[in-house]
């Protein structure tokens, strides 16, 4: 993962200060606060939390096993297009690990991962909430409905 | 001060009000088998080897004797042929992570768990907790934590904390009940002084 | 917009809106929900924003992006009003047609209506389609009458009436008492009965108390929550403060999953709109009771939809369970007590108090009261959210509100519950639906997925992807579940690719024992529930995997070979271009031939295989015909051509 840590930009410590900064008074805020900072950065450096644990007081533990622990969050940059497949049970019984499996042919990479070019992130999601489109694969936050395979390939290159 | 009167296997068994099933069957001589019960720390609930059964108003069900409040009146059973069944189950789960873990071998003998019934993957971890939550409520240094959720999650180090408190403290490495912990140690520390 | 201070002020507000006509003006309704939004809404709404603008009808015509209706299958959706036309399937192009014949000269475009399959028939009104027809939509039926944005559109249709109710001639106990006759149950999971939940935070010491909307909707085929809360987010927040008056909580929190931005956004906005109207904020109407709601959005993970994770997740901390045996209506969030309900149970609230216990008592079954809303999904016709009166059977909703299973293929099973529930069969079709008989059948109500399974779905994978889902949203805290689940699915996943064992269903259920039994929360509990419902009444299924090798549903790929049947080739290379491991041998008119060596079972021949030759075919568990050999490929015309 050495080449991609390279070309990811590197976090801007006053930027994630200032975002801690705008939910200082919460009680509870940490998820908050990483979970804006992974919208607004795609992912959590080491240093990222860190920062968040000291400045919220709170065990670097506790921050490192949030960050690992929910599906948001990412430990290493994420690729754009975001790849999001979706394998909620509607899209399963119409057909989704063939689409996945078509996907990750394609792209040469597993859910979790980005390529090393930073091209795409590839990612499984639970449900979507548009079963009636099933399969569904959402690429940058838009919706492709009723892939099949033969569809899959011409689905992922109008996103290049 | 014993306010209030169980009936554990059958033996009224007095306890106080605060006090877990638990501890009032140790204090009454009546093991509970445990992996990741410590007197000092919080209650878990993580491994689920004391499940016993209680009886209250006439109602039964099973419960972790560790998590669950003594209560007046109440009927506990820690051996039946079903709770004996559930725990060799667990044990055999578990030592297919950790086989060589003596707690876990010696249990395992006395509820016939057959250590090779499930195919095996050694992270020798069966995640108890106890060196994290020590490591946290007790010494309050959060130099150990978890990672991950679910079959991925792990111990891992807090390198920069590690290698400042761990050296002189150590305390955890005998709680725990496989021999992973001390080598994720070793390990960590290697890995953030190289020689 | 002046606060509003008293009741009266309310309801002088709602009059003035009247006397506006806001209600009556010419209105286009797009859904924007987002099954909708997909299929291309947003196009739709900017389309009727233009063609309105061009034909001058501006200042006459509201266009209203609204919530989901339901009908998902068939979006973009489109209601006009007044006279309610529904369109279905609305493209931009559609769009001048509509303006001009349906809002101009009062016509109807035909096209654009449902047609009944049976008879043919075109149904306008929105209610007479027979998906909607057959429902009972207390909750869903509000979302198309109104802009998710606006308040005043809430109120246009009697929304915050309930509320300066239950301030004004209600005292907390009698709210208790309604919501308690009223017998209204948990919509989220085990069906508890949330009057006596309320009840017992009402009289758990203490001063400080919480109520809690749980939209964490972690269900992988359920989606009735999210429509509610990005559709109608008002009816929660009224829902809510009516809660947090009866147990006497001054703050409220709403968990919403980030997978959902668009309900985030909704229900943050509803918040500052209900604040700026004095619905929210200190003393309420007059009342002297403060309330104060926050959102609080859930990072992704399936547990945290669990009560004590998912109050663990409020106080910032890794959403991971704790045993409780004390409830957490006494001992919740930070130590207090805390009301937790589902989105669904919030939004029914408003209802009951406005209405009555005793209506909403009249609806549904002796046991399980009102409506219940399904994500009615899967192999069926029409697709989307369906809301029924409990005790409605799985047969008319099945058939008369989904509309049978398309591409005659076969009804084999229907999943209810998500990942806590379960498979029923064909034999269970006429089973009433509430809360106790799904239990009773080894299901359960759960949040309300409904999942339909034709004869093409393999029940031992469905079992498979269930315990494979939970393996993987387990938190990893207690050993039955994390370590169990990982057995479970290994044994499953060798089932599926026919490597089962005799011996393996018995050490299935055993492991099925230890995990349900033993396990720290619901999600370990009621893990084994797939496995056991599709074991109990599919085990046939599961033998034919372990002895034959043979996948019956044709689903399992491991278990699966792709054959051209020469009789039906047609020689005509679409297969032979497409297949992605170039195992198709053959040539123009030729009979094509699969090198079952070269062959990794993706199944593309088979699905582009034109339908009118269909000469590809699937096999299980038994050998491959041996192929044609070379100089016998040629097809020769049939005769007479
Ligand atoms: C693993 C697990 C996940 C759950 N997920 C949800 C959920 O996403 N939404 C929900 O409303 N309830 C969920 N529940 C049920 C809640 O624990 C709780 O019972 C419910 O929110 C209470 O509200 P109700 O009484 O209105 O149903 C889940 C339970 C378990 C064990
Ligand atoms: S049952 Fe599963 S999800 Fe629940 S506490 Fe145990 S490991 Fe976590
Ligand atoms: S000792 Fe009780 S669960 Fe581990």
């Amino acid at each position: 993962m050495k080449g991609t840590e390279l070309c990811a930009p590197a976090a801007d410590l006053e930027e994630i200060d200032r975002i801690i900064d705008r939910y200082r008074d919460e009680k509870g805020s940490l998820i908050q606060v990483l979970l804006t900072i992974q919208a607004e950065h795609h992912w959590l450096p080491r240093e990222v939390l860190s920062r968040v644990a000291e400045r919220l007081s709170v065990p670097l533990t506790r921050v490192l096993h949030l960050a690992t622990f929910a599906t948001a969050f990412s430990r290493i940059p994420r690729g754009r297009p975001e790849v999001h497949v979706c394998t909620g049970t509607a899209c399963h019984v119409r057909g989704a690990p063939r689409v996945l499996s078509t996907i990750e042919e394609l792209t040469g990479i597993q859910p979790g991962e980005t390529d090393l070019d930073l091209r795409y992130s590839l990612e499984t999601v639970n449900c979507l909430g548009c079963c009636a489109l099933g399969p569904v694969v959402e690429i940058d936050g838009k919706i492709h409905g009723k892939v099949s395979i033969a569809k899959t390939e011409d689905v992922l290159k109008s996103c290049e | 001060m014993n306010d209030l009167t169980m009936r554990i296997d059958g033996k009224e068994v007095g306890a106080a009000e605060g006090m877990t099933v638990l501890t009032a069957a140790r204090g009454a001589g009546i093991e509970i088998p445990t992996l990741c019960h410590h007197d000092s720390l919080e209650p878990y609930g993580g491994c689920r080897l004391c499940l016993v059964e209680v009886t209250e108003r006439g109602w039964s069900r099973h419960v972790v004797a560790c998590v669950y409040p003594a209560k007046d009146g109440l009927e506990v059973r820690t051996r039946t042929e079903r709770i004996d069944r559930i725990r060799k189950g667990i044990l055999e789960l578990l030592l297919a992570r950790a086989p060589n873990s003596p707690i876990l071998r010696e249990l395992g003998e006395e509820y016939g768990a057959d250590p090779d019934r499930f195919e095996g993957e050694g992270s020798f971890c069966i995640h108890c907790g106890l060196c994290v939550r020590y490591c946290a409520e007790v010494k309050k240094a959060h130099a150990v934590g978890f990672v991950d959720r679910g079959v991925r999650r792990e111990i891992a180090f807090i390198p920069e904390i590690a290698t400042r408190v761990c050296e002189s403290c150590k305390e955890c490495f005998p709680l725990c009940p496989t021999s992973y912990l001390q080598a994720a140690w070793v390990l960590v520390k290697s890995l953030a002084t190289p020689a | 917009m002046p606060k509003l201070r008293t009741p009266q002020e309310l309801s002088e507000y709602r009059e003035g809106l009247a006397a506006r006509g806001a209600a009556e003006r010419p209105c286009v309704s797009v859904c924007a929900g987002t099954g909708c939004l997909a299929s291309g809404a947003r196009e739709v709404i900017e389309a009727f924003r233009a063609e309105i603008e061009a034909q001058g009808l501006a200042a006459g015509v509201e266009i209203r992006g609204t919530g989901c209706p339901g009908f998902c299958e068939r979006g973009p959706v489109v209601v006009l009003q007044p006279g309610g036309i529904c369109y279905l399937e609305v493209t931009p192009e559609d769009v001048p047609e509509i303006v001009t014949r349906s809002l101009g000269e009062g016509e109807v475009v035909t096209r654009l209506l449902f047609e009944d399959p049976a008879t043919g028939e075109r149904v306008v009104r929105e209610g007479d389609i027979p998906f909607y027809r057959h429902q009972h939509r207390l909750l869903l039926g509000q979302n198309i009458r109104i802009d998710s944005r606006s308040l005043d559109d809430y109120l246009a249709i009697g929304g915050y009436a309930a509320l300066p109710k239950a301030l004004v001639s209600l005292s907390p106990e009698e709210v208790i008492e309604e919501d308690k006759r009223s017998n209204i149950r948990g919509r989220g999971g085990a069906g508890f009965p949330a009057g006596r939940k309320w009840e017992g935070a009402r009289h758990a010491p203490g001063d400080t108390r919480y109520v809690i909307v749980n939209a964490d909707e972690g269900d992988p085929g359920a989606f009735m929550d999210r429509a509610l809360l990005e559709g109608n987010p008002f009816s929660i927040l009224e829902g809510l403060t009516i809660g947090g008056y009866a147990v006497g909580a001054r703050e409220g929190y709403i968990y919403v999953r980030q997978e959902y931005p668009l309900a985030v956004e909704n229900v943050t906005r509803a918040i500052a709109k209900a604040e700026e109207y004095g619905l929210l904020g200190e003393d309420i109407l007059g009342s002297g009771f403060d309330f104060t709601v926050k959102v609080h959005r859930g990072a992704g993970a399936f547990v945290c939809g669990e009560s004590s994770a998912l109050m663990t997740a409020l106080e910032g901390r890794v959403g991971e369970p704790r045993p409780k045996y004390i409830r957490s209506n006494v001992k919740g969030l930070w130590g207090r007590p805390s009301v937790l309900n589902n989105v669904e149970t919030w939004a029914n609230i408003p209802l009951i108090i406005d209405r009555g216990a005793d209506w909403f008592a009249g609806i549904g079954t002796e046991k399980s009261k009102g409506t219940k809303i399904f994500s009615l999904v899967g192999k069926i016709r029409n697709t989307g959210l369906v809301e029924v009166p409990m005790g409605m059977t799985l047969r008319e909703i099945i058939y008369e509100i989904g509309g049978g299973i398309p591409n005659g293929k076969r009804f084999k099973a229907v999943q209810t519950g998500g990942p806590s529930g379960g498979c029923l069969p064909e034999e269970l079709l006429d089973l009433p639906v509430d809360f106790d008989e799904l239990t009773r059948a080894g299901s359960m109500m759960g949040s309300g997925g409904m999942i339909v399974m034709d004869e093409d779905t393999c029940m031992v994978d469905v079992a498979r992807y269930f315990i494979d889902f939970l393996t993987d949203e387990s938190c990893g805290k207690c050993a039955p579940c994390r370590e169990g689940l990982r057995q479970m699915r290994r044994i499953l996943g060798r089932i599926c690719e026919g490597r089962g064992e005799e011996g393996d269903l018995e050490t299935l259920e055993e492991l099925a024992e230890v995990v349900g039994l033993a396990s720290l929360c619901g999600l370990g509990q009621s893990a084994p529930n797939p496995f056991l419902s599709t074991l109990r009444y599919f085990r046939e299924e599961y033998e034919a995997h372990i002895r034959e090798k043979r996948c019956p549903a044709l689903s399992c790929r491991a278990l699966l070979s792709y054959y051209i049947d020469p009789e039906k080739c047609r020689g005509c290379m679409i297969c032979l271009r497409k297949c992605p491991s170039q195992a198709i041998e053959g040539g123009k008119k030729q009979v094509h031939v699969i090198d079952q060596e070269k062959c990794d079972t993706c199944g593309v021949c088979f699905d582009v295989c034109p339908p009118r030759y269909g000469a590809v075919r699937k096999i299980s568990g038994e050998p491959v015909p041996e192929p044609l050999p070379p100089e016998e490929r040629m097809i020769v015309k049939a005769g007479g051509e």
